[in-house]
């Protein structure tokens, strides 16, 4: 579901498998209390062993970028699996300047 | 058009039912040699659809979410997903991007993902009674290999 590193600074999500509405709400769980706890200058989303995402993975996304925002921190979106780049532009992520 | 091939699913609202229902659905469409963005297009299309019926048609008790699927021999793949839920009051704003009734991080996207990732979308609502969307494919891959 999901790991973290912490180096730097930087935090690395990695997220893999499904993300859906049935497995977001646990993800926002896990990185919200390692942003609060860390406080990391920036916080890095890695999308490489993500197999499926849907909208809900969307508001995953926008959450993380309002909360790290909040915290005085900026994010990336990092390994966006070509099966998902549909999506991705779907949503206008791109607009936040985030992905990498 | 003739039906090749036809499945009916039923289950109730708990969220865990929406990897279920990619799953079937994703299983029920391989005999059609789909190729990896049609099957990622049709798996997105109904954890949307799926997700609305759970999130926002049973808000505050469980119900059943029905799916009838269907392949015909020109190909098409045509999903019904039905709810006997609260109904949607105006269908036309609810398929507006962005447009949400949640606070849950609901982006807000799902109709314009169903659309975006069907050829064709056709939402039929009625308040206290449920509603229907209905998504419909082609897939083009067998051609594809002549």
């Amino acid at each position: 579901m999901i790991d973290f590193t912490y180096e730097n600074g930087a935090l690395t999500a990695r997220l893999y498998g499904e993300i859906d509405h049935h497995i977001a709400p646990r993800l926002r769980g896990e990185i919200d209390m390692k942003c609060e706890t860390l406080r990391p200058a920036v916080l890095i989303l890695d999308f490489k062993a993500v197999s499926f995402m849907d909208s809900s993975g969307i508001g995953l996304i926008m959450g993380r970028y309002r909360c790290i925002t909040l915290l005085g921190g900026r994010m990336e979106v990092v390994n966006i699996p070509p099966t998902l780049t549909k999506i991705f532009t779907l949503s206008g992520i791109q607009s936040l300047g985030v992905m990498k | 058009m003739n039906l090749t091939n036809h499945m009916k699913l039923s289950f109730p609202s708990i969220s865990t039912n929406e990897g279920f229902s990619r799953a079937a659905i994703c299983a029920f469409i391989l005999p059609l040699n789909p190729t990896v963005a049609e099957v990622a297009d049709v798996k997105t299309a109904v954890s949307e659809a799926v997700t609305n019926a759970i999130v926002h048609a049973y808000p505050t008790e469980q119900g059943t979410v029905y799916i009838d699927a269907k392949i015909t021999d020109d190909r098409r793949v045509i999903i019904r997903i039905r709810d006997t839920g609260v109904g949607i009051a105006d269908v036309e704003q609810a398929m507006e991007p962005l447009f949400t009734t949640s606070s849950d991080e609901r982006a807000g996207l799902g109709f314009a993902v169903m659309q975006s990732f069907s050829d064709k979308v056709r939402v039929r609502s009625a308040v206290g009674r449920g509603t229907t969307v209905t998504l419909e494919k082609i897939i083009h891959s067998a051609y594809d290999e002549g």
